[in-house]
């Protein structure tokens, strides 16, 4: 009796292996898509930006694979096959996610990646991505060099969202349309690395040319990135003459900044521009600044909260069910990278009849308007690698019904007043005094 | 001359022919894998060639960064060809370590240590505000010649893996007979009693000076070709102090009984940092620290000290079964 037990716990064990093996082996052969996608999971830039990036990127491939989301992307996968996901961490600078992107490229034959924040991590996949064939879709990173100086002729490298140009223009549009008179110079606190230095840059001269009488400070504050510690800033901000701050800080650099400088009342003294304010405002709740300018670059997050179309409620709703916060603007601008695709995959599967090659992907997607949660998004510069996207502004305030930050006096920019025209560069567009936009 | 001809000669030799036929059955990702190995192992040299004299540096990315803009610089005013941009980055890298070298050759010890990290951080601080070389995104290396022969696309990297082991094996194979040499030997007389080996005739702080541009030149070399390998250089990911903790990591992790293991020690490095990353993404930092600490506590001595042990352990048994074995010095 006793060995016939043995024997037919064997025969269980042995089955339910079998069956286990056939599963994986089934799933092994299933064909699916595998994506790449880069976030910061560690270090400064982890809280604010890569885990609502990762957060917005596991809930729109969940979406896509069980076909929850609503039309136009209603069906399930990427042309009908489900996305294989692997996040991982953009930690540790240029050289070594060069050394990550050629892992999952070669070691993980991955089809595409989605996703990079950093510009530094962008300027440095671009060549790699063009090298290895892998189609690229670039989600957050804003610096214009990418197509304008590193890639001139893309083709594999794409990026979803506007460049950071068009976020400081709209931000200067929205002081000429909302308070014009009223700002009598504007000083700036931009980190001392590439992405400060290009946004107060393109700041100062779409002021230039939109509110000439207001003059840039003299004395623009650099400090170090990552430094943490801004009492001299503050204290060099607070006696300045300028009325109106600009600020590209991020991360925990702009929650430690934004803690020292409400505890000096200096946010009640000048009128504040945080280009990417948003990405920390629902996590400051109350602590966060109001009555400032608080940035999205695009149609994300605070901006479009009770906006009504299906895929932004969609989008609201379950964001909010699987992790208890709302989404801010990185969780929208990574979910945007994963509607591209699907966009692209699924148009080039109806094109070919059957699951496309990458540059059939390729060719859907370049110069393509697609539907986003809020508008299009219309691939229209750089030969149809770069997008754009309406851009807006609007005021901070909190609301107490709802218990979080809302923002008020939005001025919609439509993509055309906010970017340059195709083929003209970023820079000498803005010297030119912004030629060609139509507002 | 046979007295330079010694195992590790020959199988750092037997090594490098193992690499030039690995190259053609090894995939795209692992040729990458062991081109970083080569260029951590050689500024590893560099360490090593240090640390016999009981000098840490915690700022050698300085000369690594150094070596690898020299390659960015270089390409910008047209100059292209892997040999002389592998002259280039050893002079600059060299240059550099001979000027800092009449500072530093005066200290030992932590102020060592950290005077060079202080070094490496001006350094990163200069190229996070020169927009010309990309400021902090950094600027792209493009595809070099060889001898003025352009490799084709497929050709390109195996053919750079082929140039960066050459490198690799000549900067391996010259720290070791450096180290074999009077020179060389009169360092670990320094780390031992420096006062003792001035009352000998030798200038302690001359012998330190020597190594410190070897060691520089080593990094410089381990630079360019980390350049050419991943084709982007950035002051985040070779000039920062991390880097420079990673080199000692890896000096660490291979032991300082010799050269060659500080490619073994760049490999395990690179892979446990590949593998961590992609089945930890969120830890994977902590398990390359556990993995430090584990060295530390178990092989203080590094990986090295396996081969020593293993030796000595056959000794013990062959003495217990009767037999004789020579025993061999100069490791």
């Amino acid at each position: 009796m006793k060995l016939r037990e043995t024997k037919f716990t064997q025969c269980l064990v042995g089955a339910a292996l079998g069956g286990v093996m056939a599963l994986g082996g089934a799933t092994a052969f299933a064909q699916t898509v595998k994506i790449g996608t880069p976030s910061f999971l560690t270090g400064a830039a982890a809280p604010a930006f890569g885990i609502p990036a990762k957060q917005g990127t596991e809930l729109i491939v969940r979406g896509i694979n069980n076909g929850e989301l609503p039309a136009p992307y209603n069906t399930k996968g990427l042309a009908g096959r489900q996305i294989d996901l692997i996040v991982y961490d953009e930690a540790g600078g240029g050289t070594k996610q060069v050394t990550e992107f050629r892992n999952k490229a070669q070691k993980d034959n991955v089809d595409a990646i989605i996703g990079i924040i950093s510009s530094g991590t962008c300027a440095a996949l671009t060549k790699v991505a063009e090298e290895l064939k892998v189609l690229t879709i670039q989600t957050v990173c804003g610096t214009p060099r990418v197509f304008e100086e590193i890639n001139k002729d893309p083709k594999y490298v794409f990026r979803t969202i506007n460049h950071a140009t068009a976020n400081n223009v709209s931000a200067a549009r929205y002081l000429a349309a909302k308070m014009k008179d009223k700002v009598k110079g504007f000083a700036g606190i931009n980190q001392n690395y590439a992405w400060g230095q290009d946004s107060w840059r393109d700041f100062q001269l779409a002021m230039a040319t939109l509110i000439p009488a207001a003059k840039a400070s003299k004395k623009p504050q650099f400090p170090k990135l990552f430094s943490g510690q801004y009492g001299t800033e503050i204290s060099a901000l607070s006696r300045s003459r300028e009325n109106v701050v600009h600020s590209s800080f991020w991360g925990g650099d702009l929650e430690a900044f934004i803690g020292q400088a409400s505890a000096r009342g200096l946010f009640k003294r000048k009128s504040f521009v945080l280009t990417v304010g948003e990405t920390v405002a629902y996590r400051l709740g109350k602590k966060f600044p109001q009555g400032i300018l608080a940035g999205t670059r695009g149609p994300y997050g605070m901006y479009v909260v009770d906006d009504p179309t299906p895929l932004n409620q969609w989008f609201q709703k379950e964001f909010r069910k699987a992790y208890g916060s709302p989404p801010s603007q990185p969780a929208y601008q990574y979910a945007q990278g994963f509607l591209a695709a699907k966009y692209a995959y699924d148009k080039a599967a109806k094109d070919a009849g059957k699951f496309p090659s990458t540059e059939q992907v390729i060719t859907a997607l370049r110069g393509a308007t697609f539907p986003t949660f809020v508008g299009d998004v219309k691939m229209g510069l750089s030969k149809g690698h770069q997008a754009m996207t309406d851009d807006r502004w609007g005021v901070t305030a909190w609301d107490e019904a709802k218990g979080e930050m809302v923002v008020k006096d939005v001025v919609v920019f439509p993509a055309e007043c906010v970017n340059p025209p195709d083929g003209v560069g970023s820079i000498e567009w803005l010297k030119g005094g912004m030629k060609g936009a139509k507002c | 001359m046979t007295r330079l001809l010694d195992r590790t000669f020959w199988g750092l030799t037997l090594g490098l022919f193992a690499l030039l036929l690995l190259n053609f059955l090894l995939e795209e990702w692992m040729r990458s894998i062991g081109l970083q190995s080569l260029s951590r192992g050689c500024v590893a040299i560099g360490l090593l060639v240090l640390w016999r004299t009981g000098l840490v540096s915690f700022g050698h990315a300085l000369f690594f960064g150094f070596g690898a803009y020299t390659v960015a610089m270089l390409q910008i005013i047209g100059i292209n060809d892997i040999i002389l941009l592998l002259i280039g980055g050893m002079a600059t890298a060299g240059g550099l370590a001979l000027v800092l070298g009449f500072l530093l050759r005066q200290y030992r010890a932590i102020f060592f240590a950290l005077l060079n990290m202080a070094f490496s951080m001006i350094l990163y601080g200069v190229l996070a505000k020169v927009e010309s070389l990309g400021s902090t995104d950094g600027i792209g290396i493009s595809q070099v010649t060889f001898f003025g022969f352009t490799a084709s696309s497929e050709a390109y990297r195996p053919t750079l893996f082929v140039f960066a082991a050459i490198f690799a094996y000549i900067a391996a194979v010259g720290s070791h007979w450096y180290l074999k040499s009077t020179l060389g030997l009169m360092t670990m007389a320094v780390r031992e009693n420096e006062i003792r080996v001035e009352y000998l005739g030798y200038s302690a702080e001359k012998a330190i000076h020597i190594k410190y541009v070897l060691s520089g030149v080593l990094a410089g070399v381990g630079g360019v070709i980390m350049a050419l390998t991943v084709g982007h250089v950035d002051p985040d990911s070779m000039v920062y102090w991390t880097v420079s903790g990673d080199f000692v990591f890896i000096t660490i992790l291979a032991g300082t009984g010799n050269v060659g293991a500080t490619f073994i020690g760049a490999l395990v490095y690179e892979l446990l940092r590949t593998y961590a990353f992609e089945f930890a993404p969120e830890i994977w930092q902590l398990i390359l620290g556990g993995a430090l600490l584990l060295i530390i506590m178990f092989l203080p001595d590094g990986l090295w000290s396996l081969r020593s042990e293993w030796r000595s352990r056959r000794a013990l048994a062959a003495a217990r079964s009767g037999k004789t074995e020579k025993g061999e010095a100069g490791q």
